[in-house]
């Protein structure tokens, strides 16, 4: 129905734009992963050294296994705030399902920045938390250890990627027939195995969605460490952020954002195959 | 009978789910609620109610005229993704060359890699073009990354397209051009809105990207970021309380556009990272 000229005229700009704005940049990503730099210049000399680097300097390693474990920790902690919720909103919310379910949308698109600069403006030393503490006399000198620490870390990215993944399992709960369940209640299933046999395997395609989302999202962030983190919250990103700020080393934060990558996209390729094999026809 | 078959009263069930709804909006009430006070941020409770905040803000200099600079990058990355999440929409629904599953991948490339990746990439590649930082790259680089949410809104919107009208337009004698504005892209005309407010959203919250690729002018984001490293004062809490208001208005606008639209696209979207 539609000429090749119509074809060729939608097809080519797009096209052309994304080969030079995006395929082009994260080849040069990659091609700078290969290089070097050389008395504060960067020089095209093909080498492995940077990959060496990473894999040799327990520095790294040690700052990627953290990164790993609050990723994980985030992903955890959401799917512990976002199922429950998403299974309560689904059978149990009644006339307030839609009303319920516009509340958890509207944090999402709320700016990231806010989201993150209330979390300090509360977890702070003359912060509010510690201001309603002393004010109930549960303490009497402010606690130190909520700000600045890995935990502050993963409080924040849990608040922001909770209602992230809330959603797709919102929706894979929504389309579940309820004849499935009904028949299994039926047949003589309690609650407990109806969830288990029934509910979370179907469940299973929307969970998996939700927690690749927030895990690679929460892999690559630095704004949340640089934000709440302090020193002992510094993640893989700031690394690489360094790298390419003040260190002034192109190639070996190229190398460190390729591994970023591969992480992403491997993890990305998993999920997928999982989903595929879950998903109820 | 969707959502009503096992419903049991769940009084533990609703308890969690209420103290969710807390976690998340608690720092949002306190954010708000401390720009109103007059000793700060901190302390408890807050005491004397003031505006002095806003006040302070309105009178703002260099904070108004980030607020322009991310008006100004905002716009034109609405009017560049949408163009070119037009064709990218089209050309997956309507045409087949080599290479499409391929081109489907890095489209949406930006939208589930971190910030960071995409930022350091575009700054790369304006490194290796041999251009100055500035608004102009931070633009480029927003309507490139956010050619992925117009593509897939808009995409949503073409599957929902009645094909029929276009075939009768095109066999009663219209031109594919004519066709194309008198027919395709009407009917398009909600996903368009929807996903440009959407664009303009996350273009004025963007800060991974922005990061990299940001000159001498500061964008909101940024502009905010740079004094929260100073130092945090109610000030900031007024402007993120406004910019809380701004995106819930945007949001409901949003919502309802895309209720008239194609119903669920946004959680397709985010379904299928």
């Amino acid at each position: 129905m539609y000429s090749r000229t119509y074809k060729t005229i939608v097809a080519a700009p797009p096209l052309l734009w994304v080969g030079l704005f995006l395929l082009l940049p994260y080849t040069l990503m990659f091609a700078h992963s290969f290089w070097a730099v050389q008395d504060g210049t960067l020089v095209h000399h093909w080498n492995l050294a940077n990959y060496q680097k990473l894999f040799t300097n327990p520095l790294y390693a040690g700052v990627l296994f953290r990164t790993m474990r609050i990723a994980a920790s985030v992903t955890l902690c959401s799917l512990l705030l976002g199922y429950p919720l998403a299974y309560y909103l689904s059978f149990h919310s009644g006339t307030r399902k839609e009303l319920l379910y516009q509340l958890v949308i509207v944090p999402l698109w709320v700016s990231y920045l806010v989201r993150g600069y209330a979390w300090k403006t509360i977890l702070g030393s003359d912060g509010v938390l510690n201001g309603f503490l002393q004010y109930f006399h549960f303490t009497h000198a402010p606690v130190g250890f909520l700000l600045y620490s890995p935990f502050a870390v993963v409080l924040m990215l849990t608040h922001i990627y909770t209602p992230f993944v809330f959603l797709p399992i919102y929706a894979s709960i929504e389309h579940i027939p309820r004849s499935l369940v009904e028949a299994s209640q039926d047949l003589g299933a309690g609650p407990a195995p109806t969830f288990f046999r029934v509910i979370l395997p179907l469940s299973m395609p929307g969970l998996l969605a939700g927690a690749t989302f927030a895990f690679v999202l929460s892999l690559g962030d630095f704004l949340a460490p640089l934000l709440v983190g302090g020193s002992s919250g510094t993640m893989i990103a700031n690394i690489v952020q360094t790298l390419f700020g003040a260190s002034y080393d192109w190639p070996l934060g190229a190398a460190i954002s390729v591994c970023i990558l591969v992480i992403t996209l491997s993890l990305l390729f998993l999920t997928e195959r999982l989903e595929k094999r879950w998903s109820f026809k | 009978m969707r959502g009503t078959s096992p419903t049991r009263r769940a009084p533990l069930l609703a308890i969690y789910a209420t103290l969710v709804f807390a976690f998340i909006y608690l720092p949002i009430v306190v954010l708000i609620l401390y720009s109103f006070n007059r000793d700060g941020v901190g302390g408890f409770p807050p005491r004397q109610l003031t505006l002095d905040w806003y006040r302070q803000l309105f009178a703002d200099g260099p904070l108004w005229d980030s607020v322009l600079n991310s008006l100004l990058v905002a716009c034109g990355a609405v009017a560049l993704s949408l163009a070119l999440g037009l064709l990218a929409a089209l050309a997956l629904d309507r045409a087949s060359f080599p290479g499409k599953a391929l081109f489907r991948r890095l489209v949406l490339l930006p939208l589930i890699l971190p910030g960071i990746i995409t930022g350091l990439s575009l700054l790369m590649f304006v490194v290796f073009a041999g251009m100055q930082l500035s608004l102009l790259t931070v633009f480029l680089g927003h309507g490139t990354a956010l050619i992925s949410v117009a593509t897939t809104e808009i995409f949503a919107g073409l599957q929902k397209l009645d094909r029929a009208q276009e075939e009768a337009s095109l066999d009663l004698g219209a031109t594919p051009w004519r066709t194309f504005w008198r027919i395709t892209l009407p009917n398009l005309r909600l996903s368009l809105i929807a996903a440009g407010l959407l664009i303009f959203t996350l273009s004025m919250d963007e800060i991974a990207v922005t990061f990299f690729l940001l000159g001498r002018d500061n964008t909101l984001p940024l502009e905010i970021w740079a004094r929260l490293r100073r130092g945090i004062t109610p000030e900031i809490n007024a402007i993120s309380t406004l910019i809380f208001a701004v995106s819930v208005a945007l949001i409901i606008v949003w919502y309802r556009i895309r209720m008239r639209s194609v119903g669920s696209g946004a959680q397709q979207l985010l379904e299928r990272p």
